[in-house]
């Protein structure tokens, strides 16, 4: 902790307004205390993209914003070598500021006071990283994206495009159309999270089923036939394994 | 806190609106079904009573109607008691009317017996009872909407983040701070005042465009407003807070969620005898959004049911990608 290096602070925050309001309150706590403005973001993919090339020690990340709501944008900032700082601004959210309370997690009330804000910058740099489960708990809904760290940046993909999840030793691999991603996650907690997106094919894969073309017979090494899943925009097919035959009734779509 | 003195307190029906009358004619006709079955349940028996009693209740009936449909604005200019005399001197005056016209017409009548005129009091008795009972019943759904004003309707989440966004004005625009906070007075005024009565619909319409404006402070381009009021008519009479709440509904589900700029449509216009009111906003069902907008619909409705009965409706329309909400109700002018 050294005196001289300013604090750069990056806000996220979908309403104009509020990031003036910000911005003033910024410049007033500059005063006091060395501090740069690292950036402004719009909504949570623009934060994610800014980080960390930025440098920002804290984020202020507003809650409630389109497409991605603060809570998951705190989670896929995790994910970062370094994350930053968070500090969560909201003008009401009471399941939210309850969750905050519990969990000694900083947050904003807006209209933000000076002093707070001051109080709760000071604090930045020597507050507790964000557990990825808190949040999770926080915020029980499914994510609106996957996130992989790749070579220090975060790279989001949105779940539309997933077309299989698969289980290898320590990761799990992301398929879609384009390529495929290593994600240090659990393939049962994928399943839980975004129940009814995809259907289990094999213990160690999930597919969506938007993904699905259709089923086909196919015969491997010891001549034995089973059923393989094809896929509209991946060339790969997968197996079904004996125990999950029932889904090619189920979905219905032999080829 | 006296919200809900004499709200409705012997309020009279107002004996022009269809759902009223109807309601008169289902219960006298009840009644006289009834009166014929004390006489007889043989069928062809009971035919006969029940024709000869409608034939001596309907023209009372009838001509009743059409006598408090004519009197109806005289008499909701008495207070309550003295309508309530007004209405049974009427009754009292219409069917000696009657029965004697019927005397004159077809000499078979017999005198004019006591059992009707006590039948007759009993019948507007009951109907006087009835509609008064109604309104008390329909009446908490007026104190509601005051009390919902500030505790749910206007989301904390509206209220916050205005107050923010005037402070953001504060320094570089403080004339856009001050008409903020004059329009968010305004709005105040109105969500606090006694909303019981009902109100012109360009005061509606005022209000309404004074919420947009601040909500517009917030959203910017991203909230865009098509207004089709151009063939509105000023005077006509709406319960209050019916358009501002619908447009907050509209705003928190149909323009917050988007990043993209996105337009709400309204359009109020008077078709014949009746005022059609449509709001459209977009809308995307997977929006992680909570369902908050079910208890202003209600209220509205109920709202609704308790001015206009069954002359006014209101239905929503969920496509793809909008959200409509329509309300028709009867055209009533303002000082009429």
């Amino acid at each position: 902790m050294t005196a001289e290096q300013p604090l750069r602070v990056l806000v996220v925050d979908d309403e104009a307004p509020a990031r003036n309001r910000l911005r003033d309150l910024l410049a007033d706590c500059a005063m006091k205390m060395p501090l740069e403005i690292a950036g402004e973001a719009v909504n949570g993919r623009e934060a994610l993209a800014l980080l960390p090339a930025c440098d920002a020690d804290v984020v202020l990340l507003d809650i409630r914003m389109p497409e991605m709501d603060g809570i998951e944008v705190a989670q896929h900032i995790q994910k970062l070598d370094e994350p930053p700082a968070v500090i969560f601004t909201t003008a009401y959210d009471a399941y939210a500021l309850k969750a905050f309370e519990v969990h000694a997690i900083d947050y904003l009330l807006k209209p933000i006071r000076l002093a707070r804000l001051f109080e709760a910058l000071s604090r930045a740099r020597t507050l507790a990283p964000l557990r990825p489960d808190v949040l999770r708990e926080m915020r029980p809904d499914a994510r609106s994206h996957l996130s992989v760290n790749e070579r220090g940046r975060i790279h989001l993909i949105p779940l539309a495009d997933i077309a299989f999840l698969k289980a290898e030793l320590k990761y799990v691999t992301v398929r879609t159309a384009e390529r495929e991603f290593l994600l240090e996650e659990s393939l049962s907690k994928l399943e839980q999270e975004f129940f009814g997106r995809f259907v289990r094919i094999h213990r160690n894969c999930l597919v969506a089923k938007d993904a699905i073309r259709g089923f086909e017979r196919a015969t491997d090494a010891d001549g034995e036939g089973h059923w393989v899943v094809v896929m509209n925009d991946v060339a790969e097919k997968l197996a079904v394994s004996r125990r999950q035959q029932h889904i090619v009734r189920e979905l219905g779509r032999i080829l | 806190m006296s919200i809900n003195q004499n709200a409705n307190a012997g309020a009279l029906p107002n004996f022009r609106n269809l759902g009223i009358l109807l309601r008169i004619l289902v219960i006298v006709d009840g009644a006289c079904l009834a009166a014929a079955l004390l006489k007889t349940t043989e069928p062809l028996v009971l035919m006969e009573e029940l024709i000869d009693v409608s034939s001596q209740a309907q023209p009372i009936l009838m001509l009743s109607l059409l006598v408090l449909a004519a009197a109806n604005d005289w008499l909701h200019r008495l207070r309550y008691w003295h309508a309530i005399s007004a209405v049974v001197a009427l009754e009292l005056a219409i069917t000696t009317g009657v029965y004697y016209l019927g005397l004159h017409l077809f000499s078979g009548m017999g005198a004019l017996e006591r059992h009707w005129i006590f039948t007759l009091l009993l019948l507007t008795g009951v109907l006087i009872g009835y509609f008064d009972l109604r309104g008390r019943a329909l009446s908490p759904a007026l104190a509601e909407a005051r009390l919902q004003a500030l505790q749910a309707r206007i989301r904390p989440h509206f209220l916050f983040n205005s107050i923010n966004a005037v402070l953001s004005l504060m320094r570089q625009e403080p004339r856009r701070a001050e008409q903020a906070l004059e329009d968010l007075a305004d709005l105040f005024r109105v969500l606090m005042a006694d909303n019981r009565q009902l109100a012109p619909i360009a005061r509606e319409v005022k209000l309404a465009k004074q919420y947009l404006s601040i909500e517009q402070l917030r959203l910017g381009e991203r909230l865009r407003i098509e207004w089709n009021v151009a063939h509105m008519p000023a005077d006509a009479l709406i319960p209050p807070l019916v358009l501002q709440p619908l447009l907050e509904n509209a705003v928190y589900h149909g323009i917050e969620p988007r990043t993209e700029p996105g337009t709400i449509d309204i359009l109020i216009n008077r078709d014949g005898e009746q005022i059609h009111l449509v709001l459209r906003n977009p809308y995307r069902p997977d929006g992680n959004h909570h369902a908050g907008n079910r208890m202003a619909l209600a209220n509205i409705r109920e709202r609704l049911a308790l001015h206009f009965d069954v002359e006014a409706r209101i239905k929503t329309v969920a496509t793809a990608d909008t959200y409509e909400v329509r309300i028709v109700i009867p055209y009533l002018k303002a000082g009429a």
